[in-house]
């Protein structure tokens, strides 16, 4: 793909504006880090503050009758009970149980009466695939892309007392819950506010209006405990948080169970079953899956990259590295990735290869870095 | 002769005597971003001119580092092993890679110059 086919976030002048280093990235040009480095943004998001453009996400509202629990058909979550102002996390599902794309869905007040309205942000790379495949299975449903809204994610310990500056009432927001910015006390533009993110750290994820952006993200900027986060850490973040990356920790062959996600399906979905690929999940449930992610802590200092082959001590190979690379918080390499479920204990001594050399690692338990979600004030 | 000369690859060499002094350049580190660890090369391997033979890793990836001329590695940075950094904050200078007792200084010949190598990185842009 030529850079001119590339698609720009509303961000895009600010980017190259606060000298970012621009690459391609699902369709869009990204920044994947500015002058600072990788680093000293990893490490800034961690002690205060980042915000980041998250813009190349795909948000949409889906609605009509019975719309949450219709969505159930599709993801097993529990939409039907999900109150008004959570955001929950989930997968969408093939018919075999292998996992289409990630999401995150939250109930939002119906805009007609008789309906209900759901909000979603899916995976950049997967938004066309996910928006063709709610389409086909609930055709009378409206499915509204809202390809000119922007989503910034403001992300750090320094996070909350940042944004309350502008809202006062966020600070009391519980850990993936969503207000509007009416609900807010904003006046003005329409905002959609969750407290939730990719790092491992409290933070919000905001979307507004496209063309309110930049002077929103402006505003934050100004903010002394803030300073711009590119791909480069937030891929670095959530390596270290554990969460996983769509097209590398999950595709359509990894099932939930597999992938460790067990506990985003409720004990309703799995007692009813009526989600794709649910004979598959509900056996690995019961007799445990083949294999399963796991974290992965080398012993020396070479990092080990996606795609390195995982031995056992013996030299047999029981899976692959899905996601690896230089932990910065950690201050050692980590990696995650797939193994046979009978090498996947806490403590498994197992080798990497890499440039057809073992590097000794163990399995380790994730997060690397520890969650420091917010719990209540 | 203490100049710098360049490969297509990004690395250089300096000559000090008969020894070259290997790294990546200015430019290079400044594309990889921040250094987290370098495979160095064996004291004793024998490198060919464009072969492998060493990697750096910055954050986001795993880079080859090309010997620019053919000889044997006679020495390694070893600080970079506690402070891969350093190729970060003085690439052609602390942030020196291995020495190699080159086999034939002409090979020299074929790298480009200070000028030549900025009028290069114009056309790799």
């Amino acid at each position: 793909m030529s850079s001119t086919d590339l698609r720009q976030t509303p961000l895009h002048a600010l980017h190259v504006e606060l000298g970012a280093r621009m690459v391609p990235f699902a369709g869009y040009e990204m920044p994947v880090q500015y002058p600072s480095g990788i680093l000293a943004e990893h490490a800034h998001t961690r002690a205060a503050a980042g915000l980041f453009d998250v813009s190349h996400m795909g948000q949409a509202f889906l609605e009509g009758p019975d719309a949450a629990r219709r969505f159930e058909a599709l993801a097993p979550t529990d939409v039907a009970t999900q109150p008004i102002g959570r955001l929950r996390y989930t997968q969408l599902l093939n018919e075999s149980g292998g996992v289409l794309d990630d999401l995150m869905v939250a109930r939002r007040p119906p805009r007609k009466a008789g309906e209900e309205l759901l909000f979603l942000v899916v995976n950049a790379s997967r938004k066309e695939d996910d928006f063709a495949h709610i389409r086909r299975l609930l055709p009378d449903l409206r499915l509204g892309e809202l390809g000119d809204r922007a989503l910034l994610a403001l992300q750090g310990p320094k996070a909350a007392s940042v944004l309350a500056r502008r809202w006062p009432k966020l600070v009391e927001l519980p850990f993936m819950g969503v207000a509007s910015g009416a609900e807010l006390g904003e006046t003005g533009a329409d905002y959609l506010v969750s407290r939730s993110g990719y790092t491992g750290e409290d933070g919000f994820e905001i979307s507004l209006a496209a063309s309110e952006a930049e002077v929103f993200a402006r505003s934050l900027l100004r903010e002394d405990e803030v300073r711009p986060v590119g791909l480069g850490a937030r891929d670095s973040l959530r390596l270290e948080a554990g969460l996983c990356l769509y097209g590398h920790d999950l595709d359509e062959t990894t099932s939930p169970v597999e992938a460790g996600l067990l506990w985003s399906i409720p004990k309703r979905r799995r007692a009813e079953a009526g989600f794709p690929g649910a004979a598959r999940i509900l056996r690995e449930i019961a007799e445990g899956p083949g294999r399963r992610r796991v974290g992965l802590r080398l012993e020396g200092k070479a990092p080990a990259r996606e795609g390195a082959e995982i031995v056992d001590r013996d030299g047999a190979a029981i899976g692959r590295v899905t996601s690896g690379g230089f932990g910065p918080s950690v201050g050692a390499p980590i990696a995650m990735g797939y193994v046979a479920s009978a090498k996947a204990a806490i403590g498994e001594a197992v080798d990497l290869v890499v440039r057809g050399k073992k590097l000794a690692a163990r399995v380790a338990p994730m997060p690397f870095h520890p969650h420091a979600y917010f719990r209540g004030p | 002769m203490s100049q710098l000369r360049y490969s297509k690859d990004h690395e250089y060499i300096r000559l000090e005597g008969e020894i070259g002094v290997v790294g990546i350049s200015d430019h290079a580190q400044a594309q990889l971003g921040d250094v987290v660890f370098v495979e160095l090369p064996k004291i004793g391997t024998q490198v060919v001119q464009g072969g492998e033979a060493a990697v750096v890793e910055s954050v986001k990836a795993a880079s080859e580092v090309y010997a620019p001329a053919s000889g044997e590695i006679v020495a390694v940075n070893d600080a970079l092993e506690s402070q891969p950094s350093l190729i970060n904050e003085d690439a052609t200078g602390k942030g020196w890679i291995f020495r190699i007792k080159l086999a034939d200084a002409r090979e020299l010949d074929a790298l480009m110059d200070e000028a030549a190598y900025q009028e290069f990185l114009k056309t790799e842009a």
